[in-house]
């Protein structure tokens, strides 16, 4: 400052003084003692610990950090040498300015680090002096290990999920929401189940997060009961094993149902023929005559359960031969409708007979004549539902249709590798369910039917992750064949790219090589 | 020789003493012990005086003097005065200064020819620090510190000054008092000179922490080995007789 004011300074060198206790010369300090008479005054590691007894627990990997936390680390990582360094006492007596590891031999359990700490002495004088710690591991196994160990099926709570009918379409498509919201990362075990899927957890909580977490995905209806396993009068402990029965309601996308006159009238006289065109955790429910639509949740549909009277395993294949629009196009709960009759003949029939059907349907928009669609034939299904009964005079219509079929279209693709996959819950098969062999090709062809509902419904898609499928190659001749339309595929964009760190880890070796 | 000592377990000799060429003045103590060493060494030569300076034992920070003269603050009492006018020899004129900084030991430092003073000392204190002390007086500071009283000592052989000050301070300081100085520290590393040594061309005594290394800087730049009282007697009486032959 003062050169700056053009002051003259005299320049300063600093003398050199004797130290006072061994009179070498040195530069002054605040103690006016050399360095390493310092250190021979005062040990600024005294009341350090040199010494520690840190537990590991060798199943995990984890170090415990009292009172009870389990810490997972590598050996020589930084999140080991943050937990080494915290488990020392009296450590903020003095600065840490550095920590090191010493390396030692694994098997040793020993763990070696070097810190080097900082503290004010004599009169403001800063001493820094290096110390090393030796932290001996001793192993135990953590809580949860060793309750896995003593049986690996120690479950606290099970949420036993079900839905009773006859595919598992609606499983396939919660595997992709739980896997997409990882609401059953807590489950220790998950098993399959005739017509449902077990999940068990170590936690109670655990469990009620995921039934709560199922309310909101699907309209589900649960109890929960729990068994005294033991209890400790003295501590008032008491131990329960706590089980969810959860029912999803069996109504299913795509279902035809004959609402029950009191739902009927509630809702305004709908249907009594309805389509079931959505569920979530509501139910969307479509007239396909009219283009009337409601929404039913969860507490409307269990008041008055009510069961479909055909469900999508029953569709029949129909082919359009005319069609003409009754209305312009509806906006029905998000989704485009048009009104239309049109005649139809089964696909099963054609050029055999001459049975043709004029139906009504609110896929104008989508069918042309020619087209071919999935339906329910209701001409020649032989229902016997008390509901559809207890309307007198009601005249069922011929056949409904549902959808489009692009079955033509597939022909071509069969056997070829989607360009995306889906992944999946590691899930037990319950031995016990009888069928086997029939079991799994049934499985198989449902998982396929589930697959292509994927690609045609992008609505379906919203909720879960498409990943890339590296088996892919797209093939040339494949494009160019392309005449007109094509089969419905999922666009590339929609697909994530899927994070394999053993892959790349592998990369990394090679090129180190 | 410099001589190590205790006042009252305080090793801050150079607070509850004052030694000059012509008296030494020591606190009134608890314990002989203190008054004794001084005595012991100092009897057959200077008068040692005990004394308190305002009512409190800390007379070295207090008051400053040489052996010309004896300079003390505004809160000396009057019986006080009259018993140090009464006790010390009488060529050495004892005076009570009114000056604002009370504390003149830390203020002002001196030996027989030459003072440091206080940057801030007033210009009546000044003239009358010259006129009674018969010294040339040098307002000054000792690295960076202005209680020059307090951070340094010297007498008419040598000096020792806070072990911060730099190499030119030093050269310019010992060009100013024409007396060798040296940075050091007394008291196992105390910066704090003044309160730790009290000096006069012949001994010293310092406080009981000194460690030998001190003790030795202390001894040879204030030339304590070959410096008695009667070498100098000796040393005059030379020259007196030179002059005679």
């Amino acid at each position: 400052m003062a050169e700056d004011a053009c002051m003259f300074m005299v320049h300063q060198t600093i003398g050199s003084v004797l130290c006072c206790k061994c009179g070498i010369p040195m530069a002054p300090n605040a103690a006016n003692m050399c360095v390493k008479c310092l250190r021979s005054e005062v040990d600024i590691t005294e009341g350090l610990q040199k010494h520690v007894i840190i537990i590991h627990c060798p199943e995990c990997d984890t170090y415990l950090q009292p009172p009870r936390t389990w810490i997972k680390a590598q050996l020589e990582s930084k999140e080991l040498l943050t937990f080494c360094v915290k488990r020392l006492k009296n450590l903020n007596k003095v600065r840490l300015v550095h920590a090191e590891f010493l390396w030692t031999e694994p098997h040793s359990k020993r763990i070696k680090v070097k810190l080097r700490v900082q503290k004010e002495v004599l009169n403001g004088a800063i001493l820094e002096q290096a110390y090393t710690v030796e932290y001996v591991v001793h192993e135990q196994m953590c809580e949860s290990c060793s309750r896995v160990q003593a049986n690996p099926d120690q479950w606290v709570a099970a949420v036993q999920l079900r839905q009773h009918v006859s595919h598992r379409r609606t499983f396939f498509y919660l595997e992709q929401l739980i896997l997409r919201h990882d609401a059953a990362v807590r489950a220790i075990r998950i098993k399959q189940m005739e017509q449902g899927v077990d999940f068990f957890f170590a936690n109670r909580s655990h469990g009620v997060k995921f039934v709560e977490f199922l309310g909101k995905v699907v309209p589900i209806r649960s109890r929960h009961d729990k068994q005294l396993v033991s209890h400790d009068i003295k501590s008032n402990n008491y131990n329960y094993k706590y089980t969810f029965s959860v029912e999803i309601c069996p109504i299913c996308r795509e279902d035809l149902i004959c609402l029950p006159s009191k739902v009927a009238v509630s809702l305004g006289n709908l249907g009594p023929l309805v389509i079931c065109t959505k569920v979530s955790n509501n139910i969307a429910l479509l007239d396909p005559f009219t283009l009337r639509h409601c929404f039913l949740d969860a507490d409307q549909y269990w008041r008055t359960s009510f069961k479909s009277l055909l469900s999508s395993r029953q569709l029949v294949e129909y082919i359009v031969l005319d069609m003409e629009a009754l209305s312009s196009e509806v906006n029905v709960g998000g989704l485009k409708y048009v009104l239309a009759d049109a005649q139809v003949a089964r696909v099963s029939d054609f050029g055999k007979n001459d049975t043709i059907f004029s139906v009504r349907t609110h896929l104008g928009h989508l069918l042309n004549p020619g087209d071919y669609a999935l339906g329910y034939d209701l001409y020649g299904a032989n229902s016997n539902d008390i509901e559809l009964e207890k309307y007198k005079g009601f005249v069922l219509p011929d056949a409904i249709l549902i959808k489009k079929s692009y079955e033509e279209k597939r022909q071509r693709k069969r056997g070829k590798p989607r360009a995306w996959k889906l992944k999946s819950l590691n899930m037990e098969v319950d031995d016990s369910a009888k069928g086997g062999r029939v079991d799994e090709e049934k499985m198989e062809s449902e998982y396929e039917k589930f697959l292509r509902d994927l690609e045609e419904n992008p609505e379906l898609r919203l909720n879960i992750s498409l990943y890339h499928n590296k088996e892919y190659q797209p093939s040339e001749v494949a494009s160019t064949m392309t005449d007109g339309e094509e089969g419905p595929t999922v666009p590339l964009e929609e697909l994530l790219a899927d994070l394999d760190l053993s892959d790349v880890e592998a990369e990394e070796d090679t090129m180190r090589e | 020789m410099a001589t190590r000592l205790q006042f009252e377990n305080s090793c801050e000799i150079g607070v509850f003493s004052k030694l000059t060429n012509a008296y030494c003045l020591v606190a009134i103590g608890g314990s002989e012990n203190f008054y004794s060493t001084f005595e012991a060494e100092l009897a057959d030569v200077i008068p040692v005086v005990k004394t308190s300076i305002a009512g409190t034992r800390i007379i070295g920070r207090l008051c400053a003097g040489n052996k010309n003269g004896l300079l003390l603050p505004h809160n000396t009492t009057d019986q006080e005065l009259q018993h140090l006018r009464n006790s010390l020899p009488d060529q050495v004129v004892v005076q009570r200064i009114e000056e604002r900084l009370s504390a003149l030991g830390n203020c002002i430092a001196c030996n027989d020819h030459v003072a440091l003073t206080h940057t801030d000392l007033d210009r009546e204190t000044e003239e009358m620090i010259a006129d009674v002390l018969g010294v040339e007086v040098f307002r000054q500071t000792i690295a960076g510190n202005i209680l020059v009283g307090s951070y340094c000592a010297f007498s008419n052989r040598g000096g020792l000054v806070h072990p911060h000050t730099s190499i030119e301070d030093l050269d310019e300081l010992s060009t100013l008092l024409q007396v060798p100085l040296v940075a050091g520290t007394v008291n196992r590393g105390s910066e704090v000179i003044a309160a730790g040594l009290t000096v006069n061309d012949w001994t010293a005594f310092c406080g009981s922490d000194t460690t030998a290394t001190e003790l030795s800087v202390i001894e040879s730049v204030f030339k304590l080995r070959e410096a008695q009282p009667s070498a100098i007697v000796d040393e005059m009486r030379k020259s007196l007789i030179d002059t005679y032959v």
